[in-house]
């Protein structure tokens, strides 16, 4: 390549960088309109043209949104059922990948062929008798009803049953040896030495569960146990449309996710491959 | 090392315990119950008596399921392959840069991702709002006539499939960029020795490279779209649900808005199986494909 097309090249490549820099902008701009526009007086938000940067910057609408409605209290319930689902499915499925892994027992490969074709079933045609088990339970508006469907996520065991098959034979048999027993084995050797996997699938199951949408929807019939997700477009100011208002609570129901990929992207990037198959 | 067999059993027993009970719970038991329950004329919670399989024979001439089955096929053929496609062309390009600078323009691209559906739709409903949406500047400044997108039933699935690829690309963004690094930089080395330009070694060595990502992002963007309502439901409120209609929303419709456990459970019975044929044959065929290579 002479020094002429090794320009042009660099020229090229330039222009594509700066291209890649607009799209990007042009991408996220959508989020970036929302958070603004929550920041500004309704009467500014209804005006015919475009400020990209509000003249009188306001937080009125979020002191309205914690104050005046019930998203507190979808907050509580959000976290309280992201995190019980996270906490469960994690650990259960903690308990059966190394059961797959390192335990030989009756049954085992049918359980795991069992476990890979539950891949395929859509949960969400499974939304009438979810409903109907839990309503049977007395659990419709609970905590405990909003969580228990949620519990299923294959994928997880698997990844750990991929990562306990990594590790070397020999740590098992050395503790073995010294009669530690099995849980021991698990809990002081496995689970630190995976702990780095462990975080993140917790990551990204507390994410999926915050944002879980079609369940916690059908299974709160009462605003009071609604989660964010839910309540902020269910519950409608009696008094006519306030977009600011709305984007207000958009924002408060989308940081907490938001804030936990901005500091734990490296994390969310490998569970999000990991949970397609692909080895991080 | 001597195993003692029947310990190492209880113990096994006593690690898959807490997962069965879950699963078998909510899992095999609904899944069981969602066929038992298609058989009969049972409202949504309350014993039905047994009909055969009328609630399926009625689903030939039902012009609801109609609509959702078309609507929903619509939905997936605007939403997987342009998708993927536009996934392709940002891990592309994304790929190119490095260091810091990337982690930020791959956030960019990446954060819609990570939103709950419900901050999607409010920021989408607020973008293309008729009377106040940046969205209608835009259509003002092109010379487009201003339209209530998703009040019209022409345009409402191409909008929702556009907002969809918008909201979950950066998953597919994610697996690309993982294949792409996977491509061993000494194969672009002798590409570039060999004076292959850009399209030449994008043709040649990273496209036939990457055909196992693209095809497993196909996969998972097709599975996905089959099953999609969260969207659709909310851009449909106070729009018209009737003709927006998708198979989980019409499942939704039967059972909690027309109280007919029996008749919805027939609908989710259907797209159980359109799920379970379109996965095995995409296995089958991934399988086929891994064998030839």
């Amino acid at each position: 390549m002479n020094a002429q097309s090794a320009r042009r090249f660099n020229v090229i490549g330039a222009v594509l960088s700066v291209l890649t820099v607009l799209a990007a902008v042009l991408w996220a701009f959508p989020i970036y309109w929302g958070i603004v526009s929550s920041l500004k007086p309704e009467d500014e938000v209804v005006r015919p043209y475009i400020e990209l940067w509000p003249d009188n910057l306001t937080f009125s609408h979020y002191v309205h949104a914690i104050t005046q409605t019930q998203i507190g209290r979808w907050y509580l319930n959000s976290v309280i059922t992201a995190v019980g689902t996270t906490v469960i499915t994690v650990f259960t499925s903690l308990l059966c990948g190394y059961a797959l892994s390192q335990l030989r027992f009756p049954g085992r490969r049918p359980l795991y062929w069992l476990i890979l074709a539950s891949f395929m079933v859509p949960t969400q045609t499974l939304i009438i008798n979810h409903f109907v088990l839990v309503a049977n339970m007395g659990l419709l508006n609970s905590w405990a009803g909003i969580i228990l469907p949620q519990l299923i996520h294959p994928v997880i065991i698997i990844i750990y049953k991929q990562f306990f098959d990594q590790m070397p034979r020999d740590f098992r048999e050395a503790a073995a040896m010294d009669n530690a027993s099995e849980l021991a084995i698990l809990f002081k050797v496995f689970v630190p030495m995976n702990w780095g996997v462990t975080t993140a699938l917790a990551i990204v199951t507390f994410i999926w569960s915050w944002n879980a949408f079609l369940w916690p929807f059908l299974a709160a019939t009462r605003t009071e146990w609604m989660t964010i997700t839910v309540g902020i477009t269910q519950v409608n100011d009696a008094f006519g449309v306030y977009y600011a208002r709305e984007l207000a609570a958009a924002v408060l129901a989308g940081l907490p996710v938001a804030l936990a990929y901005l500091l734990f992207q490296r994390r969310v990037t490998q569970a999000i491959t990991l949970s397609a198959g692909i080895k991080g | 090392m001597i195993r003692d067999a029947r310990k190492e059993w209880g113990i096994a027993l006593l690690l898959i315990a807490p997962f069965l009970a879950i699963y078998g719970l909510v899992f095999i038991y609904p899944t069981i119950d969602m066929f038992l329950l298609s058989f009969t004329d049972a409202p949504l919670i309350g014993e039905g008596d047994y009909v055969g399989t009328e609630n399926y024979t009625r689903l030939v001439d039902d012009r609801r399921f109609g609509t959702a089955f078309w609507n929903t096929a619509y939905f997936v053929a605007l939403s997987v392959v342009p998708g993927t496609a536009v996934a392709l062309f940002i891990a592309l390009a994304v790929s190119r840069l490095s260091g810091r600078f990337q982690a930020l323009i791959l956030a960019m691209f990446f954060l819609p991702y990570i939103l709950p559906v419900s901050v999607i739709y409010l920021i989408w409903d607020w973008t293309m709002n008729f009377q106040f949406g940046i969205a209608m500047h835009v259509y003002d400044l092109l010379g487009i006539e201003r339209i209530p997108v998703f009040k019209t039933t022409t345009w409402f699935i191409p909008a929702v499939a556009f907002i969809t690829i918008w909201w979950t690309c950066g998953f597919n963004i994610l697996l690309f960029l993982a294949g792409l690094r996977a491509i061993p930089t000494e194969i672009y080395e002798a590409a570039s020795l060999d004076n292959a330009g850009r399209w030449r070694t994008f043709s040649r060595v990273t496209w036939p490279l990457l055909w196992p990502i693209t095809a497993l992002n196909l996969t998972i963007q097709l599975i996905l779209q089959l099953k999609i309502f969260d969207q659709v439901y909310l851009f449909s409120q106070g729009g018209r649900p009737n003709d927006n209609l998708v198979m989980v929303y019409y499942i939704f419709q039967r059972a909690f808005q027309s109280n007919q456990g029996g008749r919805a459970a027939a609908v989710a019975v259907v797209l159980f199986g359109i799920v379970i044929i379109v996965s095995v044959l995409n296995f089958q065929i991934m399988r086929l494909a891994g064998r030839k290579q």
